[in-house]
């Protein structure tokens, strides 16, 4: 039954099929009405015959329980093939040298060695990003961090790889490393890449909502702080793992631990100079993702080349030391914000500059940096904005998207400062949030729509549950409360790929037993993922998540969805999935009206039945209807699509940002300080999140808890930090401690009382009126932690992790204060101009009104656009 | 290196296996015999992942000699269920969210069935203490907790009905 608003399409080609391109003989994949493709704006409500709910906002085993109990769930490395071969990598020892020459004579004359490949064999580089396709697949002339791979050994077994790569000969000439953001402005030259804004700066970027200077004019108070966020990595409990094989027909496929398969689907096919027909790319069930595994990786490419060569599988299943060097995780940042207020702590205007650690390659950070900057201004009401941003490089492992993508480490300043901000004036921190949030159905100053807000029954939420009123700034000393709020988007508004495809496709094929088979390209990284398509069918069908078959993940087998990443699964499959189940329930409930004799309308789904609403014994059993139908349409498939709506941002960079809708938090968190060690312990943590509705409850409060323990972790502990060898050894840049027991995670033991309160108020855009949840719950954690470690002990932590040592240092200076010093001076570019909304902007650069016209005139879409710029993550 | 030849009793039943002396029990169990729900996460000791049960005892299979556990009963996750029937633990962990992604649930349960075998009423601190050497990324813990707690009752359950059922 079609909900959707667009008038029009859908119905009509339901009233007459054929006229609108189907096929008479019904047909799987049916051809609809140009435009068709939906984008959101369904009904929230159950699809029961009275409105109610069949099974979404039940708590339900997930779909996928019993294998991963049982030890049935198959992980890429899981995956054995008659006869399997095995890969390893040659990785550098040192940080930034040349590769002179390579000489594996020696290792390919050693027994069970069957390939070695270098930089020669692979000639196209890769990467996530048009922008920025500045890897190899191995090293060619260049490494560029300890741990860039430089060959490969193909044999028999590991052992025998392992022996084979110590007998690889290769020369290097060393040169300058950079180990950090300042060293890397200071040292333009040698370049880490030829590419990029200038020097070893790989992105600097500008942008300008309204005079943000007249806005600091009038506010009463200027406030001005810096803060550092460090690099921390997902450190996912499965490692990497690839095969790649031939199939019977010579066609390759690669298994991976990938969370974006379409991706790897395009970065084999550009690498190998392979047609992508020819390729097929399965996503295994990750066993934890995190985002440390949405960039196309050398060891895929790799292995596919190996398994093209030598006609048999080959798989490369990585250590935990090489999983800390493919990194790809959160960017160390360094911040500065200079926030305006009245008295009453009204803001009046902030400026934002961020500094960013890239690492050796690009990965998704000119998107990051962006994102460093998107998301300041869909909390509270910022009506003046100003954002700087620069991305360097340095000699180490790339960064890259960890959950919550470049926005936890600016949440965390801003956070911060608003507890500053609140003490200075003497306004409780909840009531100053309050007084200003974004209203529901709104445009931000950088034309971000924001529908539903849920942010103020959160805060109230957690308010209420921890006693903040009565007990903040008043427990005894070394106890404290602190209280932070975040959001984050429910999937990224843009593609990757600048294109007007849709972003995620569902097919529904309906068998004559009453079973469905969903497929999607969707990728199961533990979040849950299956268990959103299984639901959202079932909710529509009126059937058990047991009738339904799944296949995702499956470049063959299902149509694209672009990835676990941006938090965008639930909304856009969701959505897709309702949209192809809506059309497989209009054949059906088409059918039984004509066997029943009764008007289309009446006719009700539930309990694995179809019926007559107003006299509920009237009816079919589902798979008696899907008999119906079938007779009356032919073979019964249906396809759904999803696309976000168009973002109203038409500036440069104003493709990062936008989102179909964005999910709120807000947390109080309660520790327990040391004054004479500095020793933090946290207690309790209550959180509230806006989730619009929860599909499966008990998977929504997995997810928030998750996203509490990863945030602990980063606020209390985690570091991605390295040490520069003396010049007499390498002077490399080693990581301190690549290992699961050195870099400190939380166990058990470390963590706190959780009290989740889900916040349902279900919005439009999602299905059934859902938000994400997968990273959201994380953002509020850090700077939760700093304010309640100020209202402990009184001093301020500026810096993530809130490790004992800076809470001691703080203790110990007479700031009473920790953190970054002065943010340097940084040669950023021209600004873009944007106008506010309320200053009559509209969304565009105003130095470029003229040339627009003739910009908008080129055509999209297509190869020649894949070098623009890229358009969110 | 030659293989050596020895029977491993696994799950109750006894395999013969050839392998290099060097590899663990993970690596046999793995490569040899094909039982890949046990994981790894780091192959030296700290994450957890591989833990299976020998002689009852929760162990680290990726630090255990597979040559040492000649004469052993090794209880791995494929050994778990009964038949088709899920132990209380799968049951728990399966409706409670005790497994996101699923990577470190066959140690975890492994090293709850160790513990519930002991005491089917141990408080909080002594499951946090039980597992407090397995890392999970996902859950928070909280779920997992909860589910061994579930699991428990359900076990209680069971011994009561049969108690009933014998008088």
């Amino acid at each position: 039954m079609s909900t959707t608003k667009k008038p029009g399409s859908k119905s009509d080609f339901f009233k007459d099929p054929v006229k609108h391109g189907a096929s008479s003989d019904g047909g799987y994949a049916v051809n609809l009405a140009e435009g068709d493709i939906s984008t959101g704006g369904h009904d929230t409500g159950g699809r029961g015959p009275g409105g109610e709910f069949n099974s979404v906002g039940k708590a339900r085993r997930r779909v996928d329980a019993r294998a991963k109990v049982t030890g049935g769930t198959r992980f890429a490395d899981d995956l054995a093939l008659p006869r399997m071969v095995a890969g390893r990598l040659l990785r550098s020892h040192l940080p930034h040298a040349l590769v002179k020459s390579i000489d594996a004579s020696k290792a390919k004359a050693l027994p069970g060695v069957h390939l070695v490949l270098t930089g020669a064999d692979f000639p196209i580089t890769y990467g996530i990003l048009p922008v920025s396709m500045d890897e190899h697949p191995l090293a060619r002339d260049k490494v560029r961090h300890v741990g860039d791979p430089v060959a490969a050994v193909i044999a028999a077994d590991e052992d025998t790889c392992t022996k084979a790569l110590e007998l690889i000969e290769v020369e290097y000439e060393q040169l300058e490393t950079i180990a950090d953001p300042h060293e890397a402005l200071a040292t333009p030259e040698p370049r880490i890449h030829d590419y990029g804004d200038h020097g070893n700066v790989h992105k600097a970027v500008s942008l300008e909502f309204g005079d943000v200077e007249a806005g600091m004019a009038e506010a009463d108070r200027v406030f001005e702080h810096s803060f550092f966020f460090e690099g921390n990595t997902h450190l996912p409990l499965e490692q990497h793992a690839s095969v790649a094989a031939l199939d019977e027909n010579g066609l390759l496929t690669l298994w991976s631990s990938t969370q974006t398969p379409h991706y790897v689907h395009k970065a084999l096919a550009r690498s190998l100079d392979m047609d992508p027909a020819r390729i097929r790319v399965v996503a295994c069930p990750n066993g934890g993702g995190f985002g440390g595994k949405s960039d196309p990786f050398n060891h895929e490419i790799v292995a596919a080349k190996a398994a093209l060569i030598l006609g048999r599988p080959v798989k490369f299943s990585l250590n935990r030391e090489e999983v800390f060097y493919c990194h790809r995780g959160r960017h160390p940042v360094e911040m500065k914000f200079r926030t305006g207020v009245k008295k009453d702590g009204t803001i009046t205007s902030m400026d934002l500059q961020t500094l960013l650690d890239g690492g050796a390659f690009g990965s998704y950070g000119v998107a990051s940096t962006f994102y460093t900057g998107a998301l300041q201004t869909v909390t509270y009401e910022i009506p003046r904005y100003r954002f700087r941003g620069c991305r360097t490089f340095t000699n180490k492992p790339a960064c890259g998207p960890k959950r919550g993508h470049g926005t936890p480490q600016p949440r965390f300043g801003q956070e911060v400062q608003l507890d500053i901000i609140a003490h200075e004036l003497g306004i409780d921190p909840a009531e100053l949030r309050l007084q200003q949030l974004v209203k529901e159905d709104s445009l931000t100053a950088n034309f971000l729509k924001v529908r539903t807000i849920g942010l103020r029954r959160c805060i109230e939420a957690v308010v209420k549950e921890s006693g903040w009123k009565e007990r903040h700034g008043k427990l005894p000393r070394g106890r404290g409360l602190g209280l932070a709020c975040s959001s984050y988007l429910s999937g990224a508004g843009l593609p990757i790929y600048w294109n007007h495809l849709p972003h995620s496709g569902v097919a529904l094929k309906l068998d004559r037993s009453g079973h469905v088979l969903a497929t999607c390209g969707a990728t199961e990284i533990g979040q849950g993922s299956d268990d959103v398509l299984v639901n959202c069918v079932a909710e529509v069908l009126g059937i058990d998540a047991d009738d339904i078959r799944i296949r995702t993940g499956d470049t063959d087998l299902g149509p694209v969805d672009l990835g676990s990443y941006s938090s965008r699964v639930t909304l856009m499959m969701g959505n897709a999935a309702i949209q192809a189940a809506e059309r497989a329930r209009d054949l059906i409930a088409t059918a039984v009206a004509k066997k029943l004799e009764i008007p289309k309308a009446r006719v009700g789904f539930a309990g694995r039945r179809v019926f007559d609403c107003e006299d509920p014994e009237k009816g079919l059993t589902f798979a008696e209807a899907c008999i119906a139908a079938e007779g009356l349409w032919g073979t019964l498939g249906t396809v759904g699509s999803y696309k976000p709506p168009a973002s109203p941002a038409r500036f440069k960079g104003g493709g990062v940002g936008p989102s179909p809708t964005y999910s709120y938090t807000a947390c109080v968190l309660e520790a327990e300080v040391c004054e004479e060690t500095g020793w933090v312990t946290v207690h309790d943590v209550w959180i509230g999140h806006d989730i619009g509705r929860a599909l499966n409850p008990v998977l929504a409060r997995g997810q928030v808890e998750g996203g509490v323990y990863m945030g602990l972790g980063e606020a209390l502990m985690e570091e991605m930090v390295y040490r520069r060898l003396p010049k007499r050894f390498s002077q490399a840049l080693v990581h301190r401690h690549p290992s699961l027991l050195e870099y400190k995670s939380p166990t058990f033991h470390e963590m706190p009382r959780v009290h989740t309160t889900l916040i349902e108020d279900p919005d439009g855009a999602g299905p059934f009126g859902a938000k994400e949840v997968g990273q959201g719950p994380l953002l509020p954690i850090m700077p939760a932690l700093s304010n309640a470690v100020f209202d402990a002990v009184g001093v301020r932590v500026r810096q993530v992790p809130i490790s004992p040592q800076a809470i001691y240092k703080a203790l110990q200076s007479e700031s009473k204060d920790h953190g970054p010093g002065e943010f340097p001076e940084i040669d950023w570019p021209e600004p873009v101009i944007v106008k506010p909304p309320w200053e009559g902007g509209d969304g565009r650069d105003e130095r470029k009104k003229d040339s627009y016209v003739a910009r908008m005139a080129r055509p999209e879409g297509g190869r020649g656009s894949e070098t623009a710029e890229p358009k969110g993550d | 290196m030659k293989n050596v030849h020895l029977t491993l009793r696994v799950n109750g039943e006894d395999h013969e296996v050839s392998f290099p002396p060097h590899h663990t029990l993970l690596e046999v169990l793995r490569e040899r015999l094909m039982l890949t729900g046990t994981k790894h996460g780091c192959e030296l000791g700290e994450c957890g992942a591989c833990a299976v049960r020998l002689d009852g005892r929760p162990v680290l299979s990726c630090l255990t000699l597979a040559v040492d556990c000649e004469g052993q009963a090794v209880e791995t996750i494929e050994g778990v269920a009964e038949g088709a029937e899920l132990h209380p633990l799968q049951e728990a962990f399966a409706d409670l969210g005790g497994a996101q992604c699923g990577y470190c649930t066959p140690a975890m349960i492994l090293t709850a069935k160790a513990l519930v075998e002991e005491d089917d009423s141990p408080s909080r601190e002594k499951i946090v203490e039980a597992l407090g050497g397995n890392i999970c990324r996902c859950t928070g813990y909280l779920q997992v907790i909860e589910a061994v707690e579930h699991a428990c009752a359900l076990l209680r359950g069971r011994k009561e009905s049969a108690a009933g059922g014998a008088a």
